[in-house]
């Protein structure tokens, strides 16, 4: 049994002119325990949506997800909170780090819904990444490359079985980009998590031993009509 | 953490919703506060005689002129009257006021040396000397309130000269000169801002009518016929309740005078209609609560959009909605918590002026800063609204599109 199954997910929009628009449509994706899995597509296909439905802020319009033979997607709002805290690491493209508390606050703040704050072993996962010196910077106080490595940080804080990373080196400089990607990928084996990991960057994508692509994975593009 | 926060993140526009709180709450306490312990203090639980007699008018006015030296007299009554009251079996004992003058704004109070002695101004407490000793009732002496000493700058030995009528006009001086033999005590009550001279000094006061007709006495003569005195009023001590029940409604049954017993009922009836006026306080007090509730409300909501990144990074590390929820509502308690301690000093600065005031005005002391259920209701019902009015907002972050949000 794979730690992540996703079967038949279907997820559509209503435009602004009315109608409706299919998002999603994947038959089936899986994600082993401990693995990683890299998924090439482009801006605007749909792939933050499909990382959503995973991390349970969306719900499907059809299909399920299960996560260790338990359907997530048919949880409660509250009982799907609790289990993304206690199970999913997410790290955002823009970071979305808390502006108003300091490094080592904006880790503690994710565990606070998980497990529960541990300060020590926050300190220690942002010294591991070379902040020991700006745990209590604000991210406004910190290069963009540092801020990176506080949201790595925060997604491994709660010991999550999988992390789901969306352009995790978007808004780094190319230089960086594969050093925290490097970081990540790091920690996310020594933490013995699953590695979801969507970018349009091919630099990444050859990082992974292999990646699919998201056209492959979503019919709903496939069946789009070419502009 | 997130409140603690939030609340120092967004510093100014949360002191300016603490001050608002603040200001709410301690008027809300002080409205409360100041009409009941006016009422204790004017309706005279304490009071150590039974009732008044005087002229044929209100008792309100009656009692106003005599038992808290304000307003003016309602006229006068004969000196038989006062001796026919002193005569009755049932009256403990019975002192005649004279008004009608005053020493620079004080309120001058002619009457016989017995009030130094038997009198009780409050149930227990008679005047005692702080200095000097009584006037002579025979004498140009007089006895100063502690307040009015001190105000008018008089000590034993010092010489004035009355003006006539009960507020200072320049020029309006009697020739008489009078020394002060003593000072009382402070007793807190209004007492403490009024002159005592003998009653006789009064009649024989240069200008004074003595009776209807009858010019000033000429001076030196030895003896005024009683008949040509009067008195404004007489303060009346009764051997028991009864007693006031019979003499009232003898001098009820004479339609020629007024007895303003039980002074209490008077000072409690008075409180009774003026209600209102408390009541309209209070409906202000009330809707500066209510601004204030509305002010927080603003103040958070306006933050909502800023903030609505951060709930949607809380809801995606986790947070319940709940949890957003409560963050916002508790915000709001919080804000209105810190504005019930400010409520507190706010309280206490207004109850120091009001008390001042109010002591100044009357001579009456209130007991400023005695409990009332409202210092306890105030502060929770303040915390209780602010909770209320974070709903609102707490609603809006509560049903932040996550997804969209970060998106």
């Amino acid at each position: 049994m794979a730690l992540l199954e996703l079967r038949g997910i279907k997820k559509s929009y209503k435009s602004p002119d009315g109608q409706i628009q299919e998002i999603l449509d994947v038959p089936a994706f899986d994600v082993e325990a401990a693995s990683e899995v890299a998924i090439a597509g482009t801006s605007g296909c749909g792939k933050t949506t499909f990382l959503n439905i995973i991390a349970g802020l969306l719900t499907p319009d059809a299909g399920q997800v299960r996560f260790e033979g338990q359907v997530v997607s048919d949880l409660g709002e509250a009982k799907r909170d609790a289990w993304r805290a206690k199970n999913l690491g997410y790290v955002f493209q823009t970071f979305q780090l808390l502006g108003g508390y300091t490094a080592l606050e904006n880790v503690l703040l994710g565990m606070t819904f998980g497990p529960g704050a541990d300060r020590d072993f926050a300190a220690a996962l942002l010294t591991q990444l070379g902040l020991g010196d700006r745990l209590r910077h604000r991210p406004s106080q910190m290069s963009i490359g540092q801020q990176q490595r506080v949201a790595l940080a925060r997604a491994l804080a709660n010991r999550p079985k999988i992390v789901l990373a969306d352009e995790p080196t978007g808004n780094l400089d190319p230089r960086f980009a594969l050093e925290a990607l490097e970081m990540l990928r790091g920690l996310c084996r020594e933490h013995g998590a699953a590695l979801v990991c969507v970018s349009h960057d091919p630099r990444v994508l050859e990082a992974f031993d292999k990646s699919l692509d998201f056209r492959d994975l979503n019919l709903a593009m496939a069946r789009e009509v070419p502009s | 953490m997130i409140v603690a926060r939030s609340l120092r993140q967004h510093a100014v526009s949360t002191l300016i919703t603490v001050v608002a709180a603040g200001l709410a709450s301690g008027l809300v306490m002080s409205v409360f506060t100041v009409s009941e312990q006016s009422k204790v203090a004017f309706t005279g639980g304490d009071i150590g005689y039974d009732a008044v007699l005087g002229a044929k008018g209100s008792p309100l006015q009656l009692v106003l002129n005599t038992v808290y030296h304000l307003e003016t007299s309602p006229g006068n009554i004969p000196w038989a009257v006062y001796e026919e009251t002193k005569a009755r079996p049932d009256v403990r004992y019975a002192i005649p006021y004279a008004v009608g003058d005053n020493l620079r704004g004080y309120r001058i109070v002619g009457t016989t040396s017995e009030i130094f002695d038997v009198f009780e101004y409050q149930r227990g407490k008679g005047f005692d000397f702080d200095r000097g000793r009584a006037f002579s009732d025979d004498r140009m002496e007089a006895v100063l309130g502690a307040k009015a000493a001190k105000d008018l700058g008089l000590d034993i030995g010092s010489e004035f000269r009355p003006s006539h009528g009960v507020r200072f006009q320049p020029g309006t001086e009697h020739a008489e000169v009078y020394v002060v033999t003593g000072v009382l005590e402070a007793t807190n009550t209004p007492a403490d801002q009024v002159v005592w001279i003998p009653i006789e000094g009064i009649y024989r006061m240069e200008g004074h009518k003595v009776a209807e007709g009858k010019e000033t006495v000429e001076r030196g003569a030895k003896l005024i016929p009683d008949e040509w005195k009067e008195v404004s009023a007489v303060m009346i001590k009764y051997h028991s309740i009864a007693a006031g029940m019979f003499h009232k409604n003898d001098v009820d049954s004479g339609k020629l005078y007024t007895l303003a017993w039980p002074i209490a009922d008077v000072m409690g009836g008075f409180f009774n209609k003026m209600g209102w006026i408390t009541q309209i306080l209070l409906y202000v007090a009330y809707l500066v609560v209510v601004v204030a509730a509305f002010g927080l409300l603003a103040s958070i909501y306006n933050t909502m959009n800023e903030r609505r990144r951060e709930f949607a990074i809380l809801r995606a590390l986790g947070a319940r909605k709940s949890t957003v929820f409560s963050v916002i509502v508790l915000e709001a308690a919080t804000i209105a918590f810190l504005g019930s301690l400010l409520g507190y000093a706010v309280y206490l600065g207004i109850l120091s002026v009001a008390t001042v005031v109010i002591r100044d005005q009357t001579g009456v002391v209130m007991e400023a800063f005695a409990y009332h259920p409202a210092l306890l209701w105030t502060p929770v019902g303040m915390v209780v609204i602010g909770a209320f009015a974070g709903v609102f907002p707490a609603f809006k972050a509560y049903s932040t599109d996550v997804a969209r949000t970060l998106a």
